[in-house]
């Protein structure tokens, strides 16, 4: 093709050459341009940048790192390079999870697994990140077309699949499980998933499978009327999980009863999108790559402007068995953790020996440390929410146990038993 | 409860309530809460016979109770349509509810997720989550897909969108 096309701006060079009026000329010049157009157009096409086998600090143009290894010379990170031992999983490759994806490619990731059972639409393209030649794909292959081409650096794993039947969370805790090719200290195979899905169910699946696997977590939302939405870090054990206290939202700051609900159709603006990838990723950089401070929940309203900002300790009483038994295993550890920290404390403190600020002090003025008084416990977080926030979801109702003790026994207690009165009842 | 009808009120008290919070990984836990599953729903079908009101058949497609498929009606002018209903029982069930899915309305209704699962999120998601782990399929059946085909079928007739099955048959013999 090049060849050809080579060849052909060989002609036309030669007929320019070649006597004639100057209309002629003209149309040979724009002809000539045209080709020169073609030849670019088929070498970015074919131009697949080779692998990067080391993240180099060198500014070139042909550098795909530079500007990310710059980071390092700010002193904001310490070593980017490690990002390339770092394993992502992200749930949901929709508005959200896959400007995230591409986020994280970008930045050069180690390895990206991709979870969505979803095909791209046309009803898609209001949102960034998928092309209208990609409808019909699966959200999962669209995404790895794309992101491949990006940066073939990083090892992308597709999973087309649904999380909350029985099947697809069998499929998911196994690949989180797997641990790829970098071998490190963590229990899973990933360092941290992101949760970006669209649904009440699929967040749950996503919280069972973290508090089984006590794999921290970062979920996202955008509300439906798509002018609010969220990001929340979730340690298992340490803070609350999903399940603790009924999910939070942004509220709109117009009445919700003033907003008309025809048909399920949710809104979405590529802008709230972008936002809320942008933050999420954000503190997913800042949590692996150690950096300024991770937020335990951050909301956005764009309506004001407004960004909440919030903690939430787990529920003792928590209805999610595996979460109480994370929370029983940090509580084991405490003095550990004490103890680190203490040692951390010591070291900076004797990194740093100066004199008291204050020689005298006559009134024995000293600070308080107001962070653990500052946190609320996530069973009385109802009545202690910032200004902004509301449960999206009301919480279970207390409900006497003794009814349950007292049930009568002549029930029947055969299953097959209950199949067949059941069948019985449908035959009739 | 406020805003629903007499007799979808007096049904659901009537349909015996669940106690067991187990999901289908739970194994004898799973069977346990089955258990209850049936029952719950035998009282309410047996109670809708009674009543002259039976709209559904619903039963377990697979042994391990996950996967449900049977049929739904509703009767409007005096003419019946039916649908194919089925759903799976969600790994965080009873946490969430089950996803109910008419597939042959899919794309009929934008009430409608994906897959034609129905929306529930207003009238029937709150309710749940207020009364986990007592609400089982019967109830999810009551009051999720109950109001669900009151308010759409006789709209998605109304529009042409669903035709009966006789006119249907009719339709392409001409």
């Amino acid at each position: 093709m090049e060849e050809e096309l080579k060849s052909l701006l060989q002609d036309i060079e030669s007929l320019k050459r070649s006597p004639s009026d100057a209309k002629a000329l003209d149309s040979i010049d724009e002809m000539q341009q045209r080709v020169v157009r073609i030849m670019n157009l088929t070498k970015s096409g074919a131009s697949r940048r080779s692998k990067v086998k080391d993240m180099s600090a060198e500014v070139v143009d042909s550098n795909p790192y530079s500007r990310l290894m710059a980071l390092q010379r700010m002193g904001i990170v310490e070593n980017y390079e490690r990002i390339r031992e770092f394993s992502v999983a992200i749930v949901g490759i929709g508005g959200v999870g896959s400007v995230a994806a591409e986020m994280l490619t970008r930045c050069g990731i180690g390895r990206l697994l991709l979870y969505d059972y979803d095909t791209v639409e046309l009803a898609n393209m209001n949102r960034l990140f998928f092309r209208p030649d990609q409808v019909g794909m699966t959200k999962t292959d669209a995404a790895v077309q794309t992101l491949s081409d990006i940066n073939p650096d990083v090892v992308l794993e597709s999973y087309s699949l649904n999380i909350t039947t029985v099947k697809g969370f069998e499929i998911f805790t196994e690949s989180l499980k797997a641990q790829g090719s970098h071998k490190s200290g963590r229990s899973t195979g990933v360092d941290l998933v992101l949760s970006c899905v669209d649904n009440y169910e699929a967040r749950m699946a996503v919280n069972q499978a973290c508090n089984e696997l006590g794999q921290t977590w970062m979920e996202s939302g955008v509300s439906e009327d798509a002018v609010s939405g969220h990001i929340q870090l979730l340690v298992p054990g340490e803070t609350a999980c999903f399940a603790c206290a009924p999910p939070l939202v942004v509220a709109s700051g117009v009445d919700e009863r003033t907003l008309k609900r025809e048909g399920v159709c949710a809104a979405s603006l590529p802008t709230t999108m972008g936002v809320v990838a942008g933050l999420l990723v954000q503190n997913a950089l800042k949590y692996l790559l150690k950096f300024g401070q991770v937020s335990p929940y951050l909301g956005y309203n764009s309506l004001k402007d407004y960004f909440p900002t919030m903690e939430m300790r787990p529920n003792p009483q928590c209805s999610n068995f595996a979460c109480v038994e994370r929370q029983k295993k940090y509580i084991q550890t405490k003095p550990a953790r004490d103890a680190a920290a203490k040692a951390k404390m010591e070291a900076e403190a004797s990194a740093a020996k100066e004199g008291p600020l204050h020689v005298e002090n006559e009134w024995n003025i000293s600070v308080v440390d107001d962070s653990e008084m500052e946190t609320s416990n996530a069973s009385s977080a109802s009545g202690a929410l910032p200004e902004g926030l509301t449960h999206e979801l009301p919480s279970a109702d207390k409900y006497p146990e003794s009814l349950v003790v007292g049930e009568a026994s002549p029930l029947v207690d055969d299953l097959e038993d209950l199949q067949r009165q059941l069948d019985a009842l449908n035959a009739s | 409860m406020e805003g629903w009808d007499r007799n979808t009120k007096s049904a659901l008290t009537q349909i015996p309530l669940l106690s067991t919070r187990a999901g289908p990984r739970d194994g004898a836990a799973w069977t346990q809460r089955l258990k209850e599953e049936y029952r719950a729903l035998i009282a309410y079908t047996s109670m809708n016979k009674a009543g002259d009101n039976d709209w559904f058949r619903i039963a377990a497609a697979n042994p391990e109770g996950t996967r449900w498929e049977g049929t739904c009606w509703y009767v409007h002018n005096l003419r019946r349509y039916e649908f194919v209903l089925q759903f799976d029982i969600p790994v965080t069930y009873p946490a969430t509810a089950p996803e109910i899915e008419l597939p042959q309305l899919d794309g009929k209704t934008h009430k409608m997720y994906r897959g034609g699962k129905i929306c529930l999120t207003v009238h029937f998601k709150p309710l749940w989550a207020k009364n986990c782990p007592r609400f089982g399929i019967a109830h999810a059946l009551c009051l999720g897909l109950a109001p669900w085909l009151a308010a759409e079928v006789p709209i998605l007739v109304d529009s042409g969108m669903v035709k009966h099955k006789d006119d249907e048959a009719s339709s392409t013999k001409s």
